[in-house]
């Protein structure tokens, strides 16, 4: 393991600059999320028009993996069908599951984060299994916020 | 300071940690023992073990010799004027439970106020609120000043005839800070109320005499003073511990057992349902006897001399915070910080990498982190183990870390 796997400069530069920050006056949909181990917190609205997210807003506090994680999810999920993010959710979960099968979840064991496109550079979590949650915070904070649409 | 070569009785200093020498610096959450604490509970276990009070036996009687020198030595520890007054508990946690339920469900009601410090460790608060549910008893927070100092003034403000309990730690986990817990405690006297003093960092780290502290009762946990997980003290003042009732019922605290009532054991049977931690109380012996032997007065200037070195040393890092006084006055080794740009779990990610244990977090002091503006922060505590060159190693450690993060 090293911490350079763990800290790639994309995850740093989503830390330092979070995109999609802020809140929604119209939210379709709302859900906030926090880990109280660390203290963690994402706020998240999104948007849904037409079977589609159409805008997403965070806000949050917390450290680097948590809030970069959330970034690119915001970026990975503007614009996609609600299917499309429902699979994002099921790849990116696939991707930080180090105890379930690879195989089972159909995801290449040398590149479990093969099918996430930028999102894959949070792949360098799995070997730090203590900050799994953190990675997690902001996609399960969707599945929840999901729920309402 | 005390010499190094103690570290030559904790074993596990000597494993390495991902390749690096291990700079184990969060003895406030829990310390490493010794080989003596480890070599008591073993003897104990493979010569006389058996359970104890119970058998007319020789090994159970001997267990229960052994036993029953340990709440000696604990006594003797913190300058208890009888062994009577010593229950051997789980821990600091279960230790303030039995108070807050044992004392506080009998004797508070509407009306009563439990006065707090804004510094309390959650084990000081949350039993007093479930208390305050109970009893419609109110509780009331004494600040902080903004040098990280308990406001003792503004707490004599909210000390009245309504406070019938004070609560406060002798030493703050995350601040370091010492408050003057002898003049609290008159002060509590004087307007009638019983004082709860948690000691669970206090009693690692400095002589500690009940007596003089002026507590009505006092709390602490042997796994951060050396011995094993599972044991603390329980010390209450007798009059004190005669008006109050048992938390938990059960074999070896009763008299006799009718079939709708029971008559309690004498003080401190009462408070000791079921089966002790009999091993675990002879490792805590092991401990204070092995803290004795260095001199806890010795343990005292050795962690304030390494806290003097990590503040000058830490205060030379850019961007770098401390929350805590910043001179050596009524302060003990605890080093709460943050470092700007760089979330404190990510801190505690990257030095475990060099070697470096620390803690990061709210520690268990919700209140207090939003008091003093964070949520979360990273801490370096010291015991008698460490060294200078652990400072140097977090110090490095910390370089490293606004590397990796490009913060200047
Ligand atoms: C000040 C203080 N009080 C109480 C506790 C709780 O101690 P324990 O977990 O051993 O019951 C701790 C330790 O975490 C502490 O630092």
């Amino acid at each position: 393991m090293s911490l350079e796997e763990l800290y790639r400069e994309v995850i740093l530069d989503h830390y330092r600059s979070p995109r999609h920050k802020g809140k929604l006056e119209h939210a379709s949909a709302h859900a906030e999320g926090h880990n109280p181990l660390c203290g963690d917190e994402i706020a998240l609205d999104l948007l849904v028009e037409g079977g589609k997210v159409t805008k997403v807003a965070i806000t949050g506090q917390g450290c680097s993996i948590s809030q970069a994680s959330a970034s690119m999810m915001a970026e990975a999920i503007e614009g996609k069908s609600l299917d499309e993010v429902r699979d994002l959710i099921g790849k990116f979960k696939a991707m930080m599951d180090i105890e379930g099968d690879p195989k089972d979840a159909g995801i290449d064991p040398a590149r479990p984060g093969a099918a996430l496109g930028d999102l894959e550079a949070l792949q360098g979590v799995r070997k730090f299994p203590v900050r799994i949650k953190c990675a997690n915070l902001p996609w399960t904070t969707l599945e929840q916020a999901l729920e309402d649409v | 300071m005390i010499d190094p070569s103690v570290r030559d009785d904790f074993p596990i200093l000597s494993r390495t940690i991902r390749g690096k020498r291990l700079a184990f610096l969060d003895s406030a959450a829990s310390s490493q023992k010794p080989r003596q604490v480890l070599d008591a509970m073993d003897e104990l276990y493979r010569t006389k073990y058996a359970n104890v009070y119970r058998g007319a036996y020789l090994l159970s009687e001997e267990a229960t010799t052994a036993y029953e020198a340990a709440r000696a030595t604990a006594a003797e520890f913190i300058g208890a004027d009888t062994a009577t007054e010593v229950i051997f508990t789980r821990g600091t946690t279960t230790s303030l439970n039995m108070v807050a339920y044992g004392w506080g469900l009998e004797h508070l009601g509407e009306g009563d106020k439990i006065l707090l410090t804004m510094m309390e460790h959650h084990a000081n608060v949350v039993p007093w609120q479930l208390i305050s549910r109970h009893t419609g008893a109110e509780l009331v927070y004494a600040p902080i000043t903004d040098d990280y100092r308990l406001d003792v003034d503004a707490l004599y403000q909210l000390l009245d005839d309504s406070v019938k309990v004070v609560g406060v730690t002798a030493m703050s986990n995350v601040l370091g800070t010492i408050p003057p817990v002898a003049d609290i405690a008159a002060a509590a006297h004087q307007v009638g109320a019983l004082v709860v003093v948690d000691g669970a960092q206090l009693t690692p780290h400095e002589p500690v005499d009940v007596q003089a502290l002026g507590a009505d009762f006092y709390a602490f946990s042997g796994h951060k003073m050396l011995g094993p997980t599972g044991i603390g003290v329980l010390w209450g003042r007798m009059e004190r511990l005669e008006e109050m009732e048992p938390m938990e019922g059960g074999g070896e605290m009763i008299a006799d057992v009718q079939l709708h009532s029971s008559t309690w054991a004498p003080i401190p049977h009462r408070f000791e349902a079921g089966t002790p931690p009999i091993a675990e109380a002879v490792g805590l012996a092991a401990a204070m006897n092995y803290l004795s032997a260095i001199g806890m007065d010795q343990v005292a200037k050795h962690d304030a001399a390494l806290t003097e070195y990590a503040l000058g040393a830490l205060s030379n890092i850019g961007g770098l915070h401390i929350y805590g006084p910043d001179d050596m006055q009524h302060r003990g080794g605890v080093v709460s910080f943050t470092v700007d740009g760089i979330h404190p779990h990510d801190l505690a990610t990257i030095l475990d990498g060099d070697g470096v244990a620390i803690r990061a977090g709210h520690h268990c002091a919700r209140p207090l982190a939003r008091t003093i503006g964070a949520s979360s922060t990273a801490r370096a505590s010291f015991y008698v183990y460490n060294t200078t060159e652990d400072v140097d190693q977090l110090v490095d450690g910390l370089h490293h870390a606004k590397e990796l993060f490009g913060v200047a």
